[in-house]
C-alpha cells in the first residue's frame, strides 16, 4: 500500500464524519434556499415551489432585513474593539507584577464566560431599568436624569453591547493573558534601561509583540459578534422598534417562529458570505503587515 | 492478544461472564418498576394552566386506572415555536392545550384529529352548553377540530379609588367618556404617573379596539390586509394618541418588572387584560387593596363594545396512537365539576353556561363584566398566518407610538407587507380551484 493510499484510508473516517454532519445539512440547506418551503409544504410536498434565488433577491428588498444587518454591524464596529480594548485591559492588569491575588482575579473576570446567560440577563434587566434600576440610580446621584435603557430604540443597542463585552471579555482575556506572558522579558528589561514609559514599552514592544494573538483573537470575536442572538433574545426580544434585531435573530424568526425555512435558509447564507469576506479581509490586512 | 497465557486468558473470561452477569441483573433490574401496563398520554399545557392543572391529574387517574398522565409545562412565550418545532419532528403529545387563535394554522398543518363523532358520543361535552362564538373559533371547514377549556376576552381593569378620585363614579362606557377620564386621571396622577398601560409589544388591547369596528381585518377571502379600512385607522388612531397624549407609558412588556405592584401604586389606573389577572390580582396584592380595582367591560366606539373570542382549547394531535385515552382526559376536563375546580385554581373562565350559573361565579363580582363582554365576542380570522399579522400590525403601531411614524404609510405599509405574507395562501387557494373540476 503507497503511504498516499494508507493515508487516505486514515483520514476516511474523519471525511465521512465531516460530509454526513457537515457538508451535507449544508448543501441541503442550500437547496432549501431555493424553494419556499414554510408551513404549507410541511403538511404537504406538493406546496413546495422553487423559487431560484428568488428569497435572496426578496430579501435583498425587505426593509427588515437590511435594518437587522445595520443593527448587526452596528454591534460588531462597536462592540468588538470595545470588547478587545477591555480583553487587553484585564489581561495587562493581570500580567503586571504589581498585581497580588491573580488566581482569584484571573477567576472572578473569567466567571462572566461560564455563566447562563438567562440567569444574567434577570440581574441585568434590573440594573438597567428605568425607574428602580441601579445604574439610573447612580446617574440620579451625580444629576444625570434616568435614561431608558432597555426601552428606547437609541440606548437599547448600546446596553445589548455593554451586556455582550461583560459577557465575553474573559474569554479574550485568557487568550491574551497567554500571549503576554510568552514575551520575553528581557525586550522590557531593554525598554526600562533605556528609559522608555509604560506607555512607550505598550506600544512598542507588547502590541508588535501580541500582533499575531491579536489577529486570532480578533477574527474570533468579529465572527462570534455577527452572530448575536442569544443577548437580544433574553434581553429585548429584538425590541423596541426591532432596534436590536440583528440578522441571526431575524433568521430565527422567518425560520423557527414562522417556519419560512426556505428564506431563512438564504438568511443563513448572505450571514455566512458576510462574515466569510470580513474576516478573510482581516486575514489579508493582517498579514499585510507582516512583510516590511 | 496471542501472547496472553492460558491463565490469564481464563481470568479474563471469567472477568468477562462477571460483568455480563452484572449487566444482566442491572437490566432486570431497570425493566421491573416498568412493567406497568396502563397506558401514558403525554399532555403538554402552558404558563400558570400548565402548573395548577397537575393538581386536577390524580383524580383522574383514581377514577382511570388504565391511563397514567405525563404532564409537560410549557412557558407561554416559547409554545408556538415549540408546537411547530414537535410537529416538523414528528413529537407532538397525544393531547394539547391549543390557543384558538392557532386552530387555523395547526388545521393547515393537518395536525388536529377532527373531534366531531366524539362530541356528538359524549355525554359530558354538551355543544349547547358552549358559548356559540367561542365554540365557533374551533370550527375550521365544517370540522370541530378542538372543545374550549376556558375562555379569555379582553377587557378593563381598572382602579375605582382613582376613577372617583377623577371624578368619575362610574365606568366609562364608550370611547369618548373613557377619553375624558383618561385625560383626568393623567391630570390626577401627574409627570411620573399614567393613565393605562398598554405594553408595546402586546397586541391584545389593540386587536380589542380593532375587532370592535365592522370592517374585517383581512379582505377578499382572507387573502390580504384590510388596515388601510377607515374603520382600523379610527381604532389605529384611538390606540396611538393615548401614547401622544402621554397617557400611556411607551412601554414594553419586558421593561415593567411587576405589573401587579405597579397598578398598586398607581402608575396606571387602566389595564386592557385577561380573566387569568383577576386570580393574580387576588392573589399578588395586599387584601386591603382588593376593594379598590374591579373590571369593567370594554368601551366601545359608540357604547358598550365587542372584544376578541379568545381562550385555548384542549387537542388531540393527529398522529396520536392513544386518542381514546386523550379524549377521555379532554371529557374530565369539560365536566362542569372540575372546570369549576380549574376555575378556583386559575381564575380563568369556563366556556360553559351550566357552570357560570353556579353562585361561586355567578356573585363574582370581578367576573360578571366578562360574563357580559363574552356575549358580545367576535373571532379573529381563521388564517394560519395569523399570528404572524398581528404580530407586524402591532409593530406598525409601536412605529407609530414609539417612533412617530406617520400613521397613512405605515398602515399602506402594513397591508403591503400583510400581503406578502398572504401570498402563499392565495396561490394555495387558486391552485385548489384549478384543481376542483
Amino acid at each position: 500500500m503507497s503511504p498516499n493510499r494508507a493515508a487516505w484510508l486514515f483520514v476516511t473516517p474523519a471525511l465521512a464524519v465531516i460530509g454526513v454532519f457537515f457538508l451535507l445539512p449544508v448543501l441541503a440547506a442550500f437547496a432549501l434556499s431555493l424553494t419556499d418551503f414554510d408551513l404549507y409544504a410541511l403538511a404537504d410536498r406538493d406546496n413546495l415551489r422553487f423559487v431560484g434565488l428568488g428569497n435572496y433577491l426578496d430579501l435583498l428588498r425587505t426593509p427588515m432585513f437590511w435594518q437587522s444587518l445595520g443593527n448587526t454591524f452596528y454591534f460588531v464596529l462597536v462592540g468588538v474593539p470595545l470588547s478587545i480594548a477591555v480583553s487587553l485591559a484585564a489581561a495587562l492588569l493581570l500580567d503586571s507584577k504589581l498585581a497580588r491575588f491573580k488566581g482569584f482575579f484571573r477567576t472572578a473576570l473569567f466567571a462572566p464566560v461560564v455563566t447562563t446567560i438567562v440567569a444574567v440577563a434577570v440581574i441585568w434587566r434590573y440594573f438597567f431599568h428605568t425607574r428602580y434600576g441601579l445604574v439610573n440610580y447612580t446617574l440620579d446621584l451625580v444629576g444625570i436624569p434616568p435614561i431608558d435603557w432597555l426601552g428606547s430604540a437609541d440606548w437599547s443597542m448600546p446596553t445589548i453591547i455593554l451586556f455582550a463585552v461583560w459577557k465575553n471579555f474573559g474569554y479574550n482575556m485568557i487568550i491574551l493573558l497567554a500571549g503576554l506572558q510568552a514575551i520575553p522579558h528581557d525586550l522590557y528589561e531593554a525598554a526600562r534601561i533605556d528609559g522608555a514609559s509604560f506607555w512607550k514599552q505598550l506600544r512598542h514592544i507588547t502590541l508588535p509583540m501580541l500582533k499575531p494573538t491579536m489577529l486570532l483573537v480578533a477574527i474570533i470575536t468579529t465572527s462570534g459578534y455577527f452572530q448575536l442572538f442569544a443577548e437580544p433574545y433574553v434581553m429585548t426580544r429584538g425590541g423596541p422598534l426591532q432596534s436590536t434585531t440583528s440578522v441571526l435573530y431575524f433568521m430565527f424568526e422567518e425560520g423557527f417562529k414562522w417556519w419560512n425555512l426556505g428564506r431563512a435558509s438564504a438568511v443563513a447564507f448572505l450571514l455566512f458570505a458576510l462574515i466569510l469576506g470580513v474576516t478573510a479581509l482581516m486575514l489579508r490586512l493582517g498579514r499585510r503587515g507582516e512583510q516590511p | 492478544m496471542t501472547r496472553s497465557t492460558p491463565m490469564a486468558a481464563r481470568r479474563a473470561w471469567r472477568a468477562a461472564a462477571a460483568c455480563v452477569c452484572t449487566l444482566g441483573l442491572a437490566l432486570l433490574a431497570a425493566c421491573a418498576p416498568s412493567r406497568d401496563t396502563r397506558t401514558t398520554i403525554t399532555f403538554w399545557a402552558m404558563g400558570r394552566e400548565g402548573e395548577v392543572v397537575a393538581e386536577l391529574l390524580p383524580e383522574f387517574e383514581r377514577r382511570h386506572p388504565d391511563i397514567r398522565v405525563r404532564l409537560q409545562q410549557l412557558p407561554w412565550t416559547a409554545v408556538h415555536e415549540k408546537l411547530l418545532t414537535a410537529f416538523a419532528g414528528d413529537a407532538l403529545p397525544d393531547v394539547g392545550q391549543l390557543g384558538n387563535s392557532w386552530v387555523a394554522e395547526f388545521a393547515a398543518l393537518d395536525a388536529l384529529e377532527p373531534l366531531d363523532a366524539r362530541v356528538a358520543a359524549s355525554s359530558v361535552v354538551a355543544r349547547d352548553d358552549y358559548f356559540p362564538g367561542i365554540w365557533d373559533t374551533n370550527v375550521i371547514d365544517g370540522a370541530t377540530l378542538g372543545v374550549p377549556w376556558y375562555v379569555d376576552t379582553r377587557l378593563v381593569f381598572y382602579r375605582k379609588d382613582l376613577l372617583a378620585e377623577a371624578g368619575f363614579d362610574s365606568p366609562p362606557r364608550d370611547w369618548d367618556e373613557w377619553r375624558r377620564a383618561m385625560a383626568a386621571v393623567k391630570q390626577l396622577g401627574g409627570a411620573k404617573n399614567y393613565a393605562i398601560l398598554l405594553p408595546l409589544d402586546e397586541f391584545g388591547p389593540l386587536l380589542s379596539l380593532a375587532i370592535q369596528k365592522d370592517a374585517p381585518l383581512l379582505k377578499d377571502d382572507d387573502t390580504r390586509g384590510n388596515f388601510s379600512s377607515a374603520d382600523f385607522r379610527d381604532s389605529f388612531d384611538f390606540y396611538t394618541g393615548m401614547f401622544a397624549s402621554e397617557w400611556a407609558p411607551r412601554m414594553s412588556d419586558t421593561q415593567i418588572s411587576n405589573v401587579w405592584n405597579e397598578f398598586s401604586r398607581g402608575f396606571f389606573a387602566f389595564y386592557i387584560n385577561g380573566p387569568w389577572n383577576i386570580g393574580e390580582f387576588q392573589r399578588r396584592l395586599p387584601a386591603d387593596f382588593q376593594d379598590k380595582w374591579t373590571t369593567m367591560p370594554l368601551p366601545g366606539p359608540d357604547g358598550a363594545g365587542a372584544s376578541v373570542a379568545g381562550g385555548t382549547s384542549l387537542v388531540v394531535f393527529r398522529q396520536s396512537d392513544k386518542q381514546d385515552a386523550a379524549w377521555k382526559l379532554i371529557e374530565y376536563f369539560a365536566e362542569p365539576a372540575v372546570q369549576l375546580r380549574f376555575h378556583e385554581l386559575t381564575g380563568d373562565l369556563p366556556p360553559r353556561r351550566s357552570v357560570w350559573s353556579d353562585p361561586q361565579l355567578a356573585d363574582d363580582r370581578h367576573a360578571a363584566a366578562f360574563r357580559e363582554q363574552l356575549e358580545r365576542v367576535k373571532p379573529t380570522p381563521k388564517v394560519a398566518e395569523w399570528e404572524r399579522i398581528v404580530i407586524e400590525m402591532q409593530r406598525a403601531a409601536e412605529r407609530v407610538a414609539r417612533g412617530g411614524a406617520d400613521p397613512a404609510k405605515t398602515l399602506a405599509a402594513l397591508d403591503r407587507e400583510v400581503d406578502a405574507i398572504l401570498e402563499k395562501r392565495r396561490w394555495i387557494l387558486e391552485h385548489r380551484k384549478e384543481a376542483a373540476p
